[in-house]
């Protein structure tokens, strides 16, 4: 694995300062102590439990015990139609929603054949793109907070504010839009929404930036996460680790970029970001650029906007044609995907729901063996999962 | 008291002396909470603070002393329960007793110990037993933890505290803190002496040594491993609640208030304005208002510390532990110490 | 490079799809007969079903063969349900309802099957994979663990495991992932009833009490113009989505 920053001393004298440790704990013969983080803490990002055996303050072994938000939705979605799964799904992650709907919604257009027309495939990557934006500008104030840093907290919540009023004017929800339809999008755009989109992204990107200086570029902050969590990159693929986890550690994998739907990401000129360390700073800071782009995005995105319906005809009564079919986005926290199973119902007949969260927190027990107790909470934190998405 | 015409009796003076005490311990924390902690940092977070009791807030902290007071007095079945409602109490004792040594004015002091300095180093670290005790007694693995990541930190930097001191007990030749203020007021650079002398200046090494120091004392962020309050809770405070809880808070706050009194007597010049100023030759010809100008001044200078302890504390993310230790043991130390050899060098042949 | 085309009025087969038959080649080379049925949709996905003794192999197939991210690893329950879309009324007997196995895409025999998903990133393609489960009575049920194949299978097979009651062998450690460990039953087996829905049938029992006889005035007889206000936007008329944005927007011109 080549690494760019991280020098192989510092790796080496991680290591071995986590090994002397361990030494002298044996020869000490001291009682591991047996901790629970949670379901009730400050640092998991919901009811997570992560069980850890403790010798000092190092973990010798960690199991996460999920389950707590399990709501059953793979169970729910087999007695509902369609657009009442859309609602559904808004709640697996709450922070980005409207990224939920979209790889369902192509599922199901995909068994019935039929594709958005042109604008209403603009404006959902538009509103994937802003569902991204706002579910990572979180993750970077919700950062600091796990490490001590109380104040970027305050900004990311100030300036998320303004991607939400945005996706509240379009939608009419700020957490839970619940707009994509079957065909295409509940309605149009409200007038002077390209303007005020505009004027958020510039927003977002001096939020980028402040969080840039306050945080990632601050010493104590690169002390804490480099060399912290390296994930080599086939342990990265083995995992399942998705999105800005898996192309932290190298690989270059976008479900934007790599894979053919109808959406829009193609009409934009964007980039991808890779980092080669796989370590916590790495996933960090790959997300504060895939931010960046985001709004790049948007606002090449927002420019080209095409006239026309926003809505396919489809019959009122939608009844999907038997089949399966499989699709998957480059969600906020990484590869969502939905297999649909019909049997030309109203509703679907199975759905399995791959959600991100839950690959990436897999990789836990093989992550957090010989780290220390503050390192448990700043690879959790890199490795961003939200419960809803870990629990369906 | 011979600013006072009457003639108080010592059972009055020493009432005065404790009712003197607590002021002096309280107006600041009052003052550090208010003014850094619900304004400052708010401001700093792009939002308002507390707005709601009295105009501006300003009553929030009486609002708040009246919530904990009247909450119940909880204490964990299986904590030890003698000790547990001790500790607080140890960590309250150290402020009071770090606060008696220190002079606000010519006359304004409440013990003028020869070696005033030897006996606030010696208390500022009671503390620290009272952090120890209630992260052990609290039958809790999380104030546990964070007992046993206070018991290094703190204990690694009392260290740079003391050797930073040195360097100006070296300068001024004296440990009586009344004696070091006079240095720095009735003192000279290069023969100007329009600004006194200052310690800051000379011993700017020590100043930054001993600032940092007393962050990690205070187990303020970015050294507050010990409460750490994404992983551990609240650490050795977790199971506090009510009025122990207040107890804990004041005594936090308190003690950066009584911190920043200590450094700005030991570096800043204390209750005094260069005696240039007045024409004052020594300590004895100064005029008795000092005594009420004293402390005002003393307050000015602890607030613009007691800025920098909290602009630091809302900045920063905080250090591991190790990261922690390595800072003090192989940054701190050596810095302060090679501090004292400049210093004792730059005074035996200067 | 990512697989670019054209939709025209007809399907046109992606030029990946030579590389996806290319990998069908590859992969029946490596596990010969246990390769039961394949379909490759154009501009779609590749699906493979094989046999359940050889998933294992299969796994490990796979991989040698660069397809090293892994996706997800589940099951599906071919039975349609019993209770239908949890509809029925409490007090009618409950419907005839057809018990008629059908599976989907590349078939099957049995009621339950493994539905698993790699990728390769490198080439950007990805297969979706099914296998039975073999059910009868002399055979243990379940199938090959891909614990040593795919570390991530781990927390999926648990999954599966507790959610169809289908067994891994060989997998280290089978415990309930999401539900108590008390619990009893396989909740996404389609025989196994959406308590919510017992409970409470869909749509549910409306039950507040009917208005009471002697309100003619206090009819919601204002409920079109209201609903027609706030829905409609009407040319000009005070439509509130488009106003508050228009509102948003002026402001912030100031």
């Amino acid at each position: 694995m080549s690494t760019s920053d991280l020098t192989e001393r510092q790796q080496l004298s991680y290591i071995a300062g986590q090994a002397a440790d361990a030494r002298l704990n044996v020869e000490l013969e001291t009682e591991g102590m047996t901790l629970n983080i949670g379901p009730q803490h400050p640092a998991t990002h919901g009811t997570l439990r992560i069980i850890v055996r403790l010798d000092g303050e190092q973990v010798v072994w960690a199991e996460p015990s999920c389950g707590y938000m399990h709501r059953g939705y793979e169970k729910l979605t087999e007695v509902r139609t369609y657009p009442q799964v859309t609602t559904l799904v808004n709640r697996i992650d709450w922070l980005g929603s409207f990224a939920n709907e979209v790889p369902f919604i192509l599922a199901a257009e995909k068994l019935m054949d039929i594709e958005a027309p042109p604008r209403a495939q603009h404006i959902r990557t538009i509103l994937f793109e802003l569902s991204r934006i706002a579910n990572i500008s979180l993750f970077l104030g919700d950062l600091g907070v796990q490490l001590g840093a109380v104040t970027p907290a305050f900004f990311a919540f100030r300036d998320r504010e303004h991607v939400l009023n945005l996706i509240e004017t379009a939608t009419g929800g700020r957490f839970h839009p619940n707009f994509d339809r079957i065909g295409g999008l509940k309605d149009d755009l409200p007038k002077g929404f390209v303007d005020e989109t505009r004027r958020v992204m510039r927003k977002m990107r001096t939020y980028c930036d402040q969080i840039d200086d306050l945080l990632i570029g601050n010493e104590i902050f690169k002390a804490r996460t480099r060399g912290v969590g390296i994930v080599p990159r086939d342990v990265a693929l083995q995992y399942g680790l998705s999105g800005a986890n898996l192309r932290a550690s190298g690989v270059d994998y976008d479900l934007r970029r790599d894979q053919v739907l109808p959406m829009a990401w193609d009409k934009a000129d964007w980039k991808v970001w890779t980092h080669p360390d796989g370590d916590s700073f790495a996933r960090c800071w790959v997300r504060l650029q895939e931010t960046r782009e985001a709004t790049k995005i948007v606002d090449q995105l927002i420019d080209g906007l095409p006239a026309g319906p926003i809505m396919a005809k489809v019959p009122r009564i939608i009844k999907v044609p038997a089949g399966e079919a499989w699709v998957s986005t480059e969600n906020p926290l990484g590869e969502m995907g939905y297999y649909v199973v019909s049997k030309g119902d109203l509703g679907p007949f199975r759905v399995k729901i791959r959600s991100a969260s839950f690959n990436n927190i897999s990789i836990a027990p093989w992550l957090l063996r010989g780290v220390y107790v503050p390192d448990i909470i700043t690879i959790l934190a890199s490795l961003y999962f939200i419960l809803g998405d870990i629990d369906r | 008291m011979s600013a006072l015409a009457i003639e108080i009796p010592y059972w009055g003076q020493s009432l005065l002396r404790v009712l003197g005490g607590i002021v002096a311990v309280l107006l600041p924390a009052g003052t550090i909470v208010y003014v850094f902690l619900f304004k400052m940092m708010s401001f700093m977070q792009s939002r308002l603070g507390p707005m709601e009791a009295g105009p501006y807030g300003s009553m929030q902290l009486f609002a708040e002393v009246g919530k904990w007071l009247q909450k119940e007095d909880l204490a964990p079945a299986q904590a030890d329960q003698r000790i547990f409602k001790m500790a607080p109490l140890i960590v309250l004792v150290s402020t009071f007793l770090l606060v008696a040594v220190i002079p606000f004015g010519p006359d304004a002091w409440f013990t003028n110990f020869d070696v005033g300095v030897f006996y606030a180093m010696a208390v500022a670290s009671i503390s620290v037993l009272g952090i120890l005790v209630a992260g052990w007694s609290s039958a809790n693995k999380y104030s546990l933890l964070g007992g046993l990541r206070a018991a290094g930190q703190l204990i690694a930097y009392e260290l740079p505290m003391v050797l930073a001191v040195i360097g100006v007990v070296i300068q001024a030749g004296s440990m009586n803190l009344q004696e070091i203020v006079v240095a720095q007021n009735a003192g000279s650079i290069f023969g100007w002496d329009g600004l006194g002398n200052p310690f800051v200046l000379t011993q700017f090494v020590g100043f930054v040594v001993f600032m940092i120091a007393v962050q990690a004392e205070l187990t303020q962020p970015p050294f507050d491993m010990p409460i750490a309050e994404s992983e551990l809770v609240s650490g050795y405070m977790t199971e506090y609640s009510g009025f122990r809880f207040l107890i804990f808070f004041i005594a936090e706050f308190a003690t950066v208030g009584v911190f920043s009194l200590v450094a700005s007597v030991l570096f800043l010049g204390g209750w005094g304005v260069p005696f240039a100023w007045f024409g004052w030759d020594s300590i004895d010809s100064v005029d008795d208002w000092m005594n009420v100008g004293g402390p005002l001044i003393m307050l000015t200078k602890m607030m613009v510390l007691s800025f920098l302890i909290m602009w630091v504390r809302f900045s920063f993310p905080r250090f591991r532990e190790d990261q922690l230790q390595r800072f003090a043991w192989k940054v701190l130390i050596p810095i302060s110490l090679a501090n004292i050899v400049v210093t004792a060098i730059i005074k035996v042949a200067v | 490079m990512s697989d670019v085309t054209e939709t025209e009025g007809e399907v046109q087969a992606l030029p990946g799809d030579g590389l996806r038959e290319g990998i069908v080649d590859e992969l029946r080379r490596r596990i010969g007969d246990a390769l039961v049925d394949t379909e490759l949709r154009p501009n779609d996905d590749l699906w493979v079903r094989v046999d359940p003794a050889s998933w294992r192999a299969t796994g490990e197939a796979l991989a040698a063969m660069g397809f090293e991210y892994f996706c997800y690893l589940s099951a599906i329950d071919w039975l349609p349900s019993p209770y239908g879309r949890g509809e029925d009324d409490p007090t009618q007997p409950s419907p005839e309802r057809s018990s008629e196995i059908r599976q989907g895409v590349t078939g099957g025999d049995t009621r339950f099957q493994i539905l698993a998903r790699v990728v390769d990133t490198s080439r950007h393609v990805g297969i979706t994979l099914k296998t039975d489960v073999p059910d009868g009575d002399d055979v243990a049920f379940g199938v090959d663990s891909w614990h040593s194949v795919y570390a991530g299978a781990n927390w999926h097979e648990r999954e599966t495991h507790e959610m169809f009651g289908i067994g891994f062998t060989g997998h280290p450690d089978l415990r309930n992932m999401y539900l108590p460990t008390e619990f009893e039953g396989h909740p996404l087996r389609k025989d196994f009833p959406l308590l919510a829905r017992m409970v409470k049938p869909w749509p549910g029992i409306v039950d507040v009490e009917p208005m009471p006889a002697n309100d003619d005035e206090a009819e919601p007889n204002s409920s079109d113009e209201s609903a027609g206000a706030v829905r409609q936007g009407g040319e000009g008329s005070a439509s509130d989505a488009p106003q508050s944005s228009e509102r948003v927007s002026s402001e912030r011109d100031q």
